[in-house]
């Protein structure tokens, strides 16, 4: 390549690059940095940043209230993205195996939730579990629950709506790794004698852990930020760590500490996120050995 | 030995656990009930009212200037990223792609705080244009990925092709690259309309007085459970919309490939 034609690619790649390197980093990077600077800063009185650099607000995360809704936090995205991968592996297999026309129309199915308004689908399962809703009334004339049994405002009710709007980005990546998936592996293993669920297990599950990995991030770390399904759908003791930064945010208007604990939230994220990313590249080069 | 049924069970119980809350709030927008625990008769009372409710209108109108403006400018960054993530690999790309694919994973509330901090600390008053700020940062990354699956479907010897034969770049472009792109553009577009439509936790917090959207609006009917039927009959004609949306890309990606 000429010396003229590699300036011209060079160039070319600046051209198309800047655009959105110059605007993610701006609108995104640095915001990112501002929340860690922020957390430095005292309380202003009337609502807002103040003047100076404090410790004070790292130490008043130290919040006798806290462990509980970190702990609450955690639990839940894991209990969430532990359901939403164990339903999603058997739907991306039952997709893969599909036949060819059935594979789009499944997949179809599976989107379309993604593209429905968020609000509307936490609000689909509240007008249900409300008390006056069809579950309840149901579940009293088949005599399951008593009349004083409440299904919305608690935990339960924050997983089974964390794991409803979650499920779809679980099915994606693992569909996605299913559809490259060889299933010749598994009739061979059954000809050599394995029984169906341990070539399930000891094929399948390896050959699909890349879109397994994705599945874990893509559904761990947003739920981790959870906000309005636990304001919605969960009660006043079933907090969780969105709800503590939104609340900082809005009622108390201590921006200062909102931002001490969002930074804890993005550490929170950087943890798993690079874990993930570490792992995606080890099974690479492993499925790169094996080409 | 036959195949196992356990996958399929799972899965049909799995696409019933989608739509069934969705079929169940399009019934009761037609429903006299107020709460839906049982069927009242057949009413349209929901839907008269709802378009009684000026300030849903107001709140969709700002959410249609906000999703238009913002499908536009990401439509354009998103596409030059995509571009230029699938044409170079240099170190300056895996510092790109980090930079696009980090927003798809971070926490929407995260995204909202930082952008809220950010913007107070500059001194830019909070409102339509703030929203119109965070929502197209968060749509570049969408359409970034759409565009550039599609483009990893792309053949380029058609581009070298078309340059043996003397087209010149400006030739090349758009007589061959924008009419095979085109799909995946405008899908990436259509996606980055409906996200932008549908986003609340971002938007609640860079918005201002008098910049409230229809999530917004959403959010504080369902929160002080006002009008929760209304509220249904408006959910029904969203979903019909976001129908449409996806029938539509659909359609588009299907006629080109």
């Amino acid at each position: 390549m000429t010396k003229l034609n590699r300036n011209v690619k060079a160039w070319t790649e600046w051209l198309v690059t800047l655009p959105s390197l110059v605007w993610l980093s701006l609108f995104f990077l640095i915001p990112t940095a501002v929340i860690f600077a922020i957390a430095f800063k005292p309380v202003d009185l009337v609502g807002g940043i103040g003047e100076g650099w404090t410790l004070a607000t790292i130490r008043s995360l130290a919040n006798p209230n806290y462990p509980a809704i970190v702990w609450r936090t955690i639990w839940l995205s894991m209990a969430t993205t532990a359901i939403c991968i164990a339903l999603a592996v058997p739907c991306g297999y039952a997709m893969a195996r599909a036949p060819e026309a059935w594979r789009q129309r499944l997949l179809l199915l599976v989107i379309l939730p993604f593209w429905t308004n968020f609000l509307i689908r936490v609000f689909a399962w509240r007008e249900l579990l409300h008390p006056e809703g069809l579950i309840k009334q149901g579940l009293l004339a088949l005599g399951l629950v008593e009349e004083a049994t409440q299904l919305l405002y608690n935990d339960g009710a924050i997983l089974l709506v964390l794991v409803y709007t979650h499920l779809p980005f679980a099915i994606l990546p693992i569909y996605a790794a299913a559809e490259k998936f060889d299933f010749r592996l598994i009739e061979a293993a059954r000809d050599l004698g394995a029984r169906s669920l341990r070539a399930f297990w000891n094929i399948f599950i390896p050959g699909i852990s890349r879109g397994v990995l994705t599945a874990f991030l893509v559904v761990f770390i947003p739920a981790l930020g959870s906000y309005v399904i636990p304001d919605l759908v969960g009660g006043t003791t079933s907090e969780m760590l969105g709800n503590k930064i939104a609340q900082r945010t809005f009622s108390d208007r201590n921006w200062p500490h909102a931002s001490g604990l969002s930074a804890l939230l993005t550490l929170a994220v950087l943890g798993p996120m690079v874990i993930t990313l570490m792992l995606q590249g080890r099974v690479r080069t492993r499925a790169g050995d094996r080409a | 030995m036959s195949r196992s049924r356990a996958p399929w069970v799972v899965m049909i119980a799995v696409l019933v656990f989608f739509y069934l809350p969705i079929l169940i709030l399009v019934i009761n927008s037609f429903n006299a009930s107020r709460f839906g625990g049982s069927w009242d008769g057949f009413t349209l009372r929901w839907y008269i009212l709802l378009f009684d409710q000026r300030e849903i209108w107001m709140a969709f109108r700002n959410t249609l200037i906000i999703a238009s403006g913002a499908t536009v400018v990401s439509m354009v960054l998103g596409t030059t990223a995509a571009f230029a993530l699938h044409r170079f690999n240099t170190r300056l790309q895996r510092v790109h792609y980090t930079l696009v694919y980090t927003p798809l994973v971070v926490p929407d509330i995260l995204m909202g705080m930082s952008l809220l901090l950010f913007f107070v600390s500059i001194g830019l008053s909070l409102g339509l244009f703030t929203i119109f700020l965070a929502h197209v940062t968060f749509c570049i990354s969408y359409v970034a990925m759409v565009v550039l699956a599609r483009l990893q479907d792309f053949d380029f010897s058609m581009i070298e092709a078309s340059q043996d034969l003397g087209a010149g770049w400006w030739d090349t472009t758009w007589r061959i690259m924008a009419p095979m792109l085109a799909p995946g553009i405008i899908s990436g577009g259509l996606l980055a309309f409906t996200l932008s439509i549908d986003d609340f936790v971002i938007t609640f917090f860079v918005s201002g007085p008098g910049s409230t959207t229809l999530p917004i609006r959403i959010y504080s009917m369902i929160k002080h459970s006002r009008n929760m039927p209304v509220i249904n009959a408006l959910s029904t004609l969203l979903l019909i919309i976001t129908f449409l949306a996806v029938w539509g890309s659909q359609r588009i990606a299907k006629e080109k490939a």
